[in-house]
């Protein structure tokens, strides 16, 4: 594989929703991410997936314009957040530690995003609300972290927003809650097409729900690109000990008796005797969390190198 | 209206579910001509999937002459589907009792059957997908 550009991608077109190059944030001498390209085009519903520390959060918040890159850049619709005003009212950003004032009751939070955003939509937001039987006169400061995260995510919908970032945001939320906020979600990308970034630990979550893929490790993309387009550039194989791997990228082998099983980036043909299935995405996103030194693969920018030696 | 039921656990794919499961209701007469299937937004509230599964799954109906979109309107079921047993189906079935039959003869059960059907069916789909693979596989080095 010789990681040639792809040219005229349009992928790569000012158009992409949330995009970065060489995008890099340090922490004193700790750098939290590292040279990171790509793009999501807009309407996409993006997985970001990663160890804990591996740089999606930061990730995030550059997104969302608060903070700034040590190198590189960052961009939203073309625009780069914190610095372009115009962007404030396109981006949500929903914090792992869901950020509200403790002492306003559910009304007055509500009524807080009516009046700092013009786009508001305050049937969205009280759906959202009192789908979780939450009381309007409750104070937020009260509600447990599940009805928190409820709170934060009615106001970032509520908002109206072109890109969604969400930082785990059903961490702390109930089986239904999830599910209902989650078909809310959906719901607004069918209806608006919006953007959504969501960063979770919970890979099974994510079937059927993301359509694009952004896998960091180590402050670095090592997966990113349509869903479809990722999980068919790799197989599972499983056969003999005998059967030929190469010419192949191998990314995980594991023995399984007298045979084996094996995660391939094929290139070329399969050899005869292989059983090859496509992998589902939790299988796949485990095996590259499980092999660090697996080459990554970036299918949303040009010029990125297709292939890091392990 | 249609609900739709997804199975994460399947192993089918989401899209082809709901294609299954509209096809399923043609069948049975639960859905009919002129009946409106629901949203895509409707689907995904109900579901949390992605909305393009939704739109893909419509697609696939739509190719098939099954349903029909109206612009602002929303996606109509344009023909029924017949049930399963008429006319060739029924040559089909008839071989395939056979088959069974002799299959139980030289000693298979029920289980062994049925992972032999889906084995020659695997590998039926791999023999005509496999072009498709290698080139989706192979695209960065290929380019």
């Amino acid at each position: 594989m010789t990681g040639q550009p792809r040219a005229g991608d349009a992928r790569t077109t000012p158009e992409a929703a949330f995009a970065a190059t060489g995008l890099s944030r340090r922490y004193r001498r700790r750098w939290a991410l590292r040279d990171c390209d790509f793009a999501i085009p807009a309407g996409a519903v993006c997985g970001l997936v990663g160890p804990n520390g591996s740089g999606k959060s930061t990730l995030l918040t550059l997104g969302a314009g608060l903070q700034q890159p040590t190198a590189g850049e960052v961009r939203v619709h073309g625009l780069r957040p914190g610095l372009d005003a115009v962007l404030r009212e396109r981006i949500a950003f929903v914090a792992q530690d869901k950020p509200l004032y403790p002492r306003l009751t559910v009304a007055e939070t509500l009524r807080l995003g009516r009046e700092l955003n013009p786009r508001w939509d305050q049937d969205l937001a009280l759906e959202v609300v009192q789908q979780g039987g939450l009381s309007l006169t409750g104070r937020v400061g009260e509600l447990s972290g599940g009805q928190r995260s409820r709170v934060a995510l009615a106001l970032a919908l509520g908002k109206r927003p072109d890109v969604l970032l969400l930082d785990e945001p059903m961490s702390d939320l109930d089986p239904l809650s999830r599910h209902q906020l989650m078909g809310t979600l959906m719901g607004q990308a069918a209806e608006h097409g919006t953007t959504v970034v969501i960063s979770t630990h919970i890979l099974s979550e994510l079937d059927g729900v993301i359509d694009h893929l952004l896998l960091v490790d180590d402050g670095q993309v090592r997966l990113a690109g349509p869903v479809e387009e990722i999980l068919g550039a790799h197989l599972l194989l499983d056969g003999p000990e005998s059967l030929p791997l190469e010419p192949h990228t191998v990314l995980e082998l594991r023995r399984t008796g007298r045979g084996v099983s094996a995660l391939v980036r094929p290139d070329g043909p399969v050899a005869e005797g292989w059983r090859a299935e496509p992998p589902d995405l939790e299988q796949l996103l485990l095996a590259y969390l499980r092999s660090p030194g697996a080459a990554s693969l970036n299918t949303t920018v040009p010029s990125s190198p297709m292939e890091v030696a392990a | 209206m249609i609900e739709y039921r997804i199975d994460r656990r399947s192993g089918v794919a989401t899209y082809q579910q709901i294609v299954q499961q509209t096809k399923q209701a043609l069948r049975l007469g639960l859905l009919q001509p002129g009946d409106k299937l629901p949203t895509a937004r409707e689907v995904v509230e109900a579901t949390a999937i992605n909305p393009n599964t939704v739109l893909k799954a419509y697609r696939e109906l739509e190719r098939e002459g099954l349903v029909e979109p109206r612009p602002g309107l929303g996606t109509f079921v344009q023909r029924s589907l017949g049930n399963a047993d008429a006319t060739g189906d029924a040559a089909l079935r008839a071989e395939l009792s056979t088959w069974v039959d002799r299959a139980f003869a030289t000693g298979l059960d029920r289980e062994d059957v049925t992972a032999l059907v889906s084995a020659v069916l695997d590998a039926r789909e791999q023999r005509t997908s496999a072009p498709a693979d290698r080139a989706g596989g192979g695209r960065e080095g290929t380019r």
